[in-house]
């Protein structure tokens, strides 16, 4: 096992030799162990069935909607073992973007801000409500394109307003950490290009860590980048370092289009 | 070049032929409604809708004289009313919940023994399930009643809800479900908040299509509901239903004429549940 990834200092999240099977015998994901930065983009690149999304949603026990999936090592979020913890606690804590847009369809776009809240019970004034719509809007640049419409259904946005509400969503639960899962591979190069000068913005608040398997992506807005490959966390540096001066050869083919 | 034409030729009588057999599938619908309105227009009146049946005596005076006959199918309206709404309050519950299970554990041995006594129930004679509804209700409460109706009324509507619940939700993106999860949300909230109101129309569709299917039942109702002469709110007395009428007006030879706009009704009001829950669901069609 290769233990000479970059070290960080009072990480967000620390992976401990996490290997996650979907079927017995069978890894998708082989004894990563990582630390992930706080308050940074950590980007996880690689081709299409290395297991990078695997990872990030054992990270808000996705998985366990799917029985057959196991998930074995320790994923510590903020110095707690998530893998004890009780798993609504862990997905409050650590927010979800998917790769489509899932806002909810029954749902006004002001309702889909604040269904965390809604979903688990919580009830909040009217003013705590407008309060936490208008702040997560505006955190995502929406407020300005949709506070005329707070009551329409959400699905009448465009896509990438859509993905766009959909981060505001996980935003308003104040996570510890927001995990995206190709948050822009169903949006076109603008919309695209907003989400991406957002999350720069958000990183000042939260921590993201964002699986893409657009490498360009990758090295325009991450600091640190993980490359996977056939579930075996490959190489993991700043992202400065891994774009020019990679360590590995895999590493280097990938990056240089060799395959992928 | 010969083959071509021949090919050409056949191609355009298969299109004839399909077009030909489905036109003719819609004449018996036109036919039937055309028959009931010639026949049964004239006593639709406003007596129809708010008087009981006509005893077989007036009937008789209203036929030597050449009148209509008086009195109209209030009872049978009210009492198929009542029934199929007991019946409903019944049905939903149970058919929405054995519906989530079956689309949220579809592989489970005891949910693939649900879906396939479901299907036998839904295929069981409607008379089959009056006399069990005969054996269970009617029997221990001593009597015929308008509850004994909706229970073998809710045995048939069941299945359809069960179903219709099934595929409505499979049909929901498995992303909407992660969306809901990922926030935090407890399973059950999911399902109550984010799952069900997606797919209401097609559960409105299902319970809709559901309704108007027993309305229309006669056997179970025969043995359970029996019928009754007059306007009936107590739902432990026998009651009246619209198809009963039918059956009664039917083996009353100075009723007869009865039949006909009686028929026509209970075709308009279950043609028109089948055209709400086709424009409901195409309006809340899932994107």
């Amino acid at each position: 096992m290769e233990q000479e990834h970059i070290q960080i200092s009072n990480p967000i999240l620390q992976l401990k030799d996490v290997s996650i099977s979907y079927s017995p015998g069978k890894n998708a994901v082989k004894n990563v162990s990582a630390d992930i930065a706080r308050n940074k983009i950590t980007a996880i690149m690689g081709p299409s069935g290395c297991g990078k999304s695997t990872l990030l949603r054992a990270i808000n026990r996705m998985h366990e909607l799917y029985p057959d999936i196991k998930i074995m090592g320790e994923i510590l979020l903020d110095g707690k073992n998530i893998l004890k913890m009780n798993p609504m606690e862990v997905r409050r804590m650590a927010g979800m973007v998917f790769q489509r847009p899932n806002p909810f369809p029954t749902m006004s776009i002001f309702d889909n801000v604040v269904a965390g809240y809604k979903l688990n019970g919580i009830s909040l004034g009217k003013s705590e409500k407008e309060e936490i719509v208008e702040r997560c809007l505006t955190n995502v640049g929406l407020w300005n394109e949709v506070k005329d419409s707070l009551f329409k259904k959400g699905t009448f946005l465009s896509g990438g307003q859509q993905q766009r509400l959909c981060i505001a969503r996980a935003l308003a639960l104040k996570p510890d950490v927001l995990l995206m899962d190709e948050p822009t591979s169903a949006l076109d190069p603008i919309a695209t290009n907003r989400i991406e000068e957002l999350l720069l913005d958000l990183k000042n608040e939260f921590s993201i860590v964002i699986v893409t398997h657009n490498m360009s992506q990758a090295a325009r807005i991450s600091d640190y980048s993980m490359f996977m490959y056939l579930g075996e966390l490959v190489e993991y540096d700043t992202t400065q370092t891994m774009f020019t001066n990679p360590k590995d050869k895999r590493t280097n083919e990938y990056l240089s289009g060799q395959f992928g | 070049m010969s083959s071509l034409r021949y090919r050409t030729i056949k191609d355009k009588i298969f299109f004839y032929c399909v077009c030909g057999l489905s036109s003719l599938t819609v004449i018996p619908l036109f036919a039937i409604i055309w028959e009931l309105i010639r026949k049964g227009y004239k006593q639709i009146n406003w007596s129809f809708f708010t008087e009981t049946a006509p005893s077989t005596l007036d009937a008789m005076l209203a036929r030597g004289t050449g009148d209509i006959i008086p009195g109209g199918i209030a009872n049978g309206i009210l009492g198929t009313l009542l029934m199929v709404a007991i019946a409903s309050v019944i049905a939903i519950p149970v058919g929405i919940m054995v519906g989530i299970h079956l689309s949220e554990h579809p592989k489970t041995k005891f949910s693939n023994a649900t879906r396939f006594i479901t299907d036998l129930i839904q295929g069981s004679p409607s008379i089959v399930i009056g006399i069990i509804a005969y054996a269970w209700v009617v029997k221990p409460l001593g009597g015929y009643s308008a509850f004994a109706g909706s229970v073998s009324l809710a045995i048939m509507m069941i299945p359809l809800i069960v179903r219709s619940t099934e595929e409505t939700l499979k049909m929901l993106p498995g992303s909407l479900k992660e969306a809901g999860l990922a926030l935090g949300s407890s399973y059950t909230n999911v399902i109550l908040r984010v799952l069900l109101p997606s797919a209401f129309g097609g559960l409105f569709t299902g319970i809709l299509l559901a309704v108007s299917r027993v309305m229309g039942e006669t056997a179970p109702l025969m043995l359970t509901a029996l019928g009754s002469t007059a306007i009936n709110w107590n739902v432990m007395e026998p009651t009246s239903a619209v198809p009963l009428l039918i059956w009664e007006f039917y083996n009353d030879p100075n009723l007869i004429d009865m039949i006909w706009s009686s028929s026509l009704f209970l075709l308009i009001l279950v043609l028109s549940l089948n055209l709400i829950a086709k424009h409901i669901a195409k309006k809340w069609k899932i994107q």
